[in-house]
């Protein structure tokens, strides 16, 4: 691609244009959710479809998620390609029959007499949102990364979220496509032309010697905040996005740790039993001998989420805690 | 809405009853000799059902299954061999041995699979309907789901999206009385299944599931009208379920003697070999039958036996498409 056919655009826009691209490029691919048609979508991902393609294509849907999770994949199994979007990710929890039972395993269990190319698009996240509390703000992507047979992808970028859907929607196995709710309004450059990001490849969002900060989502925008902050004070750090969440790419995680020797780990979910620990885990398994310093975990904290502001101010970490981390990190004599 | 089945066709769904029953007595023998260790729940009694629902359908036309689903392979046609060699968790088997008993699948004849979550595999079956429909095909899907599934939220929403979509879906009720314990009575608020149904404004119909005349009648005219564009329909095919909920399994809900009067009383095989006799079938042509259907059965467990054990080395193939 060339610069000339770049252009700004949010992260919804590019989603959406994700959608609309896929819709004319394969008659298989079809939509289903709640208020997706006409309406939009809640989030409005979804706007001018349902004009362009109509109701069949753009379905509206009761509010079933499970029988939609399970109605995907039989259209699936039909030779069709559904992307289901569930308004909220709290809301899945109510599908994981399907998802977990059945998506991830039709493929497996039946010894590979089919595929099931499904989609799941979910917004995920709290933060900059709104006082969403506790059903509507979550991050549940370790969930979904436990599952053996589903891929995981969490964009942080308009650029990302354009190519990794497409890619998604092109993939034999079911996906499950993480979207930040607070970063709908976030622009960034996207080609105009069609393109894929591959699924399972990391991206080095700013490159640094000093230290490792491997952090997605939303997450990822905070840690190169406080890279911005700390090239002011000597510190390198790279930044790096695994976009994947599941395939992991570790290859380029373990490139990254050899060379700085130090890794902070960022989430947004709740600390315990999440994606940062799996990534800790593989950094020490593959790479203990490079690690000058023990391995950091900034996480949110294990606590449902609270509405008032003053009370989930505490929740999540942010850029200047990734920061103050950094520095300690860095200072640290072994 | 008697149809005339030919005597011809009776005397073959006489046959696939005699195979779904000696299949399960060859799966029972197996778990009574410790070859099967994992739980086998078995349709003996329930052979009607199966038969005279996949009787009603094209090969083209899809199923979806249950934990007690080998019937309902063996006929939609599955291959005997391979049904036989999944059971004993064979390379050989439909599945490769991933499956097993209660993840049967068999996609080379329209089965979409077991789905041992009850009613897991109903809106699957409705979304399958959907995708047909979307893609102008001449096919219908049927959800076969127990008594027990009427109990599921998962089900009643199922019925809501395709009578909402008016996919070409028939959602067929095996009542066999028992939720592995539980009758009906004691868990479903609405007994009629026929009031349920139909307050979602599709048709439905409770028939006499031990009659293979009665569900094949049934069955043709809600494929009919499904594959007419009619949109989806119910059956509730009442039947009795001889075997325990597994093999093995200690029946302390009800009494031997409840058991032994239905096997009396409401075998479908019994019934359909008075009904063929009384159509001037003579005796040596259903002992033919029988005797042919045990031996496909018994050369299904050759198969299966001479199959070898999956490769241990390939367990983690096929977790992902490539």
């Amino acid at each position: 691609m060339t610069a000339g056919h770049m252009r700004e655009i949010t992260y919804l826009q590019a989603i959406n244009e994700a959608l609309r691209e896929a819709l004319a490029e394969d008659p298989r691919v079809f939509l289903m959710g709640e208020d997706i048609g006409q309406h939009g979508g809640a989030f409005g991902v979804t706007r001018g479809l349902w004009d362009a393609f109509g109701g069949e294509r753009v379905r509206d849907t009761p509010i079933s998620e499970n029988t939609l999770a399970g109605a995907a994949l039989g259209a699936a199994l039909t030779g069709m390609r559904p992307v289901l979007e569930i308004m909220f990710l709290d809301f899945s929890l109510l599908a994981l029959d399907q998802i977990f039972n059945e998506w991830a395993k039709v493929r497996y269990m039946y010894g590979g007499q089919c595929t099931a190319p499904v989609v799941l698009r979910s917004p995920q996240g709290g933060l900059s949102w709104k006082s969403a509390g506790a059903h509507h703000a979550q991050s549940l992507e370790a969930l979904f990364v436990h599952i053996p047979g589903l891929k995981v992808v969490f964009p942080s970028t308009p650029y990302d979220a354009k190519g990794l859907l497409k890619a998604a929607i092109a993939d034999d196995n079911p996906v499950i496509f993480l979207e930040h709710k607070a970063m709908y309004g976030d622009r960034g450059a996207v080609p105009e032309e069609p393109y894929r990001v591959p699924l399972g490849v990391a991206d080095v969002k700013r490159a640094g010697d000093d230290v490792t900060v491997i952090a997605a989502g939303k997450m990822c925008h905070f840690a190169l905040d406080a890279a911005a902050l700390l090239a002011k004070e000597g510190i390198a750090v790279e930044v790096i996005d695994p976009r994947t969440l599941k395939p992991l790419d570790e290859e380029t995680i373990f490139a990254s740790v050899r060379k700085t020797h130090r890794a902070v780990l960022v989430q947004e979910a709740p600390r315990t039993g999440g994606v940062a620990a799996e990534w800790g885990m593989r950094i020490v398994e593959a790479c203990f001998d490079w690690l000058d310093a023990p391995i950091v975990r900034l996480a949110g904290a294990d606590v449902p989420i609270p509405y008032a502001h003053s009370l989930e101010a505490k929740v999540w970490p942010r850029s200047p805690d990734i920061a103050e981390a950094i520095r300690k990190l860095v200072a640290l004599e072994i | 809405m008697t149809r005339s089945i030919s005597t011809e066709t009776l005397e073959q769904m006489y046959e696939i009853m005699w195979r779904i029953r000696r299949f399960e007595e060859a799966a029972g023998a197996f778990y009574q000799a410790g070859r099967v260790k994992g739980g086998i729940h078995a349709s003996i009694g329930q052979e009607a059902v199966a038969t005279g629902v996949c009787f009603a359908l094209r090969p083209g036309d899809l199923i979806t299954s249950t934990h007690r689903g080998h019937g309902h392979h063996i006929a939609k046609g599955a291959d005997l061999n391979r049904l036989m060699a999944e059971l004993l968790g064979k390379a050989t088997g439909y599945n490769r041995g991933r499956g097993g008993s209660m993840h049967m699948a068999a996609f080379d004849v329209g089965s979409l699979g077991a789905f041992p979550v009850v009613a897991a595999g109903v809106p699957v079956a409705v979304g399958a309907a959907l995708g047909i429909k979307m893609q102008e095909q001449d096919r219908v899907v049927v959800a076969f789901f127990g008594d027990g599934a009427m109990a599921q939220g998962t089900l009643h929403e199922s019925i809501n999206l395709a009578a909402l979509a008016q996919a070409p879906v028939i959602f067929v009720c095996e009542n066999n009385q028992f939720a592995v314990s539980t009758r009906p009575e004691n868990s479903l608020a609405v007994r009629d299944k026929v009031q349920w149904a139909t307050s979602y404004g599709i048709p439905a119909w409770s028939i006499d599931g031990q009659s293979v005349d009665a569900v094949y009648d049934t069955s043709a005219e809600a494929v009919e009208r499904a594959r007419a564009g009619g949109g989806p329909c119910f059956i509730e095919a009442m039947t009795y379920r001889f075997e325990g909920h597994y093999f093995g399994e200690p029946q302390v809900y009800r009494t031997r003697e409840e058991v032994d009067v239905e096997r009396r009383d409401r075998d479908p095989i019994a019934r359909l070999h008075d009904r063929l006799l009384a159509r001037g079938v003579e005796p040596t042509t259903l002992d033919a039958l029988n005797q042919a259907a045990s031996e496909a059965v018994e050369a299904a467990v050759a198969f299966a036996e001479a199959g070898p054990e999956p490769d241990p080395e390939t367990f983690a193939d096929e977790v992902y498409s490539p």
